[in-house]
């Protein structure tokens, strides 16, 4: 993504202005043949700077809108930089191909691997081919497919989670989509591969989770992950569209909560302007991680890791019993 | 004539009148007509006029499909906390404190042991008027363990299902994550031949349906029970129109295959009893 057309969200504007110097004093430069490279080094460090304060110190609610940035890497990026010879599947076999889903095979670093992950779209066409990543029961039942052919072969299977949530729609009703989560949900549960799963910007409620039972769960830094949407949150508790932000600080789901809450292994570091700052950066990063896990897992004895998998959601929840607190 | 003395006043202790209009009459919720309380509970709760199955108890579900005096009440004692430390218009403390006075129940979910017809069981009911049936950590755990009991004593396990809530917002992510938890246990359930079977009730919507509700061997439900994914306003916000009558009702459900059976609370402890004799142990 080049600086020139980047988007800035309202917390970002004085990188903006920074931003705007900068070109303006290039084209000084350029015009009248002045050397204020000095000048525009200073800058490209505050830029940097300021950058890294932001970011450092970002509310829950600007990690949501971070989350949700159109620039933020898609699934497809990360396909495009790290699949090899990607082999992408088509339809449930019953109704029809959901295009929010994508899911395929292809080479990762010479393995062979599944991969599957919500697509939201770059730009409004493709947004509104690919359903915003608002999956329809189609969508959970193709990624199933190919999650079971990555099990006959022993490959290792990868998924992005990327969505606002899963489509609320009549049709998408009609063609049970609670089935088509639970389903999802309980057969992940037991799919004899190895499964990680990386929130890469916006983890919707069920929507999410239809593809984000495994391993290995792992959110990028600025990413989010919630039972519900800030805007439902607030408008259902607070009777109030605007507590977003009140409603985004105490759903906790920004990637450090989370982890502390111990309902996910790992953060995935983000270059210091988010994801959209510099996706080539975060593709690789994103590899790496995904190389290292399929390693460590590959390791395991397949029985072994599936105990290991049931275990993990078995221990999920905070109850008391009479004055006992328990994990 | 003029009396002049002192007015006397006799003092009396206020008794409670009795109320005869409130509580007597009940409105039903989906056709608006008025029906007389005695009446209603002769029938089942279920509205003489158009059929809508009021919402019961727990209470009420136990006397509706247990023998009498059989249920074992289990892991009562089991609470919620507040992980989060949830800080909204009200706590989630609050929030509890208030359901549990209202309801008289713990929590939403209530298991144990029952006899339902000759079938030692396993019965677990989630009650839609505690947080709407939502499923928190506690909702979560004792689903599993009325699993695990069943699958330990084999015995079936019967799911009386209120869910309208779908995962408990006040525990965030932790109650998303019971959808895992409740749903990988049916994989168990499979694999050591425990039938399941799920009643829906009145609302079951959400991360309940998506989850342990739907994936049960036998799928039942109560007439007219609204049941689904998404939120039937959030469905009318998205495609911007009002939603045709009787759109994520049980008989619509029953239409696109999506249940065996909707069974009238007349008829369902003799259906309950008849499928659980079906795959007892022949003799």
């Amino acid at each position: 993504m080049s600086e020139m057309q980047r988007k800035y969200l309202d917390f970002e504007k004085p990188l903006e202005e920074i931003e705007k110097n900068i070109s303006e004093l290039r084209e000084i430069k350029k015009r009248k043949n002045v050397d204020n490279q000095l000048q525009i080094t200073q800058l490209q460090q505050l830029f940097r700077e300021k950058t890294k304060e932001i970011y450092a110190n970002l509310t829950a609610w600007q990690k949501v809108q971070v989350a949700r940035h159109p620039q933020r890497p898609r699934t497809s990026d990360y396909i495009d930089g790290l699949i090899e010879q990607f082999y992408e599947f088509h339809g449930d076999r019953i109704h029809g191909d959901d295009p929010a889903i994508i899911a395929g095979i292809g080479k990762f670093r010479s393995k062979s691997v599944a991969i599957i992950g919500h697509q939201k779209g770059k730009d409004t066409e493709e947004n509104i081919k690919r359903n915003f990543g608002m999956a329809h029961p189609e969508g959970y039942r193709k990624a199933l497919r190919i999650m079971k052919i990555a099990e006959k072969f022993s490959f290792p299977v990868v998924t992005l989670v990327d969505t606002p949530g899963a489509h609320p729609h009549i049709e998408a009703e009609e063609r049970n989509q609670a089935l088509a989560i639970a389903s999802n949900i309980y057969q992940m549960s037991e799919i004899q591969t190895p499964i990680i799963v990386i929130i890469i910007g916006e983890g919707g409620s069920g929507g999410a989770l239809g593809i984000g039972v495994g391993d290995k769960i792992a959110m990028l830094e600025f990413s989010i992950y919630s039972v519900i949407s800030p805007e439902g949150c607030a408008s259902i508790l607070w009777k109030d569209q605007k507590a977003v932000k009140e409603a985004s600080e105490a759903l906790k789901l920004t990637a450090p909560e989370l982890l502390k809450l111990g309902l996910i292994d790992e953060i995935i570091k983000e270059p210091s302007g988010g994801a959209h700052s510099q996706s080539q950066e975060m593709i690789r990063t994103l590899g790496d991680y995904i190389e290292k896990n399929i390693a460590e897992l590959s390791s395991i004895e397949i029985n072994a890791l599936l105990e290991k998998r049931y275990e993990k959601y078995r221990n999920m929840g905070f109850y008391k019993i009479e004055n006992q607190e328990i994990l | 004539m003029i009396f002049r003395h002192r007015k006397r006043y006799i003092p009396i202790t206020p008794k409670e009148a009795p109320d005869i209009k409130k509580d007597l009459w009940q409105k039903c919720p989906d056709c608006n007509k008025l029906i007389y309380e005695g009446k209603l509970k002769e029938n089942f709760k279920i509205c003489p006029h158009c059929g809508y199955h009021f919402r019961l108890t727990t209470k009420e579900w136990i006397n509706l499909i247990v023998e009498p005096g059989t249920f074992e009440e289990l892991d009562a004692n089991i609470v919620s906390v507040d992980p989060l430390e949830f800080k909204g218009p009200k706590t989630y403390k609050e929030k509890l404190e208030e359901e549990r006075k209202r309801t008289g129940l713990n929590e939403a979910l209530v298991y144990g042991r029952a006899m339902i017809g000759k079938t030692p069981s396993v019965l677990s009911i989630l009650d839609s008027n505690f947080i709407m049936g939502s499923m928190g950590s506690v909702v979560g755990e004792k689903f599993v363990r009325a699993c695990e009991l069943a699958m330990v004593e084999k015995k079936p396990i019967v799911s009386i299902c209120g869910g309208g809530g779908g995962a408990r917002m006040y525990e965030g992510l932790i109650s998303l994550m019971q959808m895992v938890k409740t749903s990988q246990v049916v994989g168990k359930l499979k694999k050591t031949k425990t039938l399941y079977i799920s009643v829906l009730t009145d609302p079951t919507m959400g991360g309940v349906a998506a989850s342990f509700a739907f994936l049960a061997d036998i799928l039942i439900a109560e007439p007219k029970a609204l049941i689904g994914f998404a939120g039937p306003r959030v469905i009318e916000q998205t495609i911007k129109q009002k939603l045709p009558h009787g759109f994520q009702r049980s008989e619509f459900l029953y239409q696109h295959g999506m249940l065996d059976q909707v069974v009238p609370r007349s008829n369902l402890k003799q259906t309950l009893t008849k499928i659980l004799t079906i795959f007892a142990p022949s003799q």
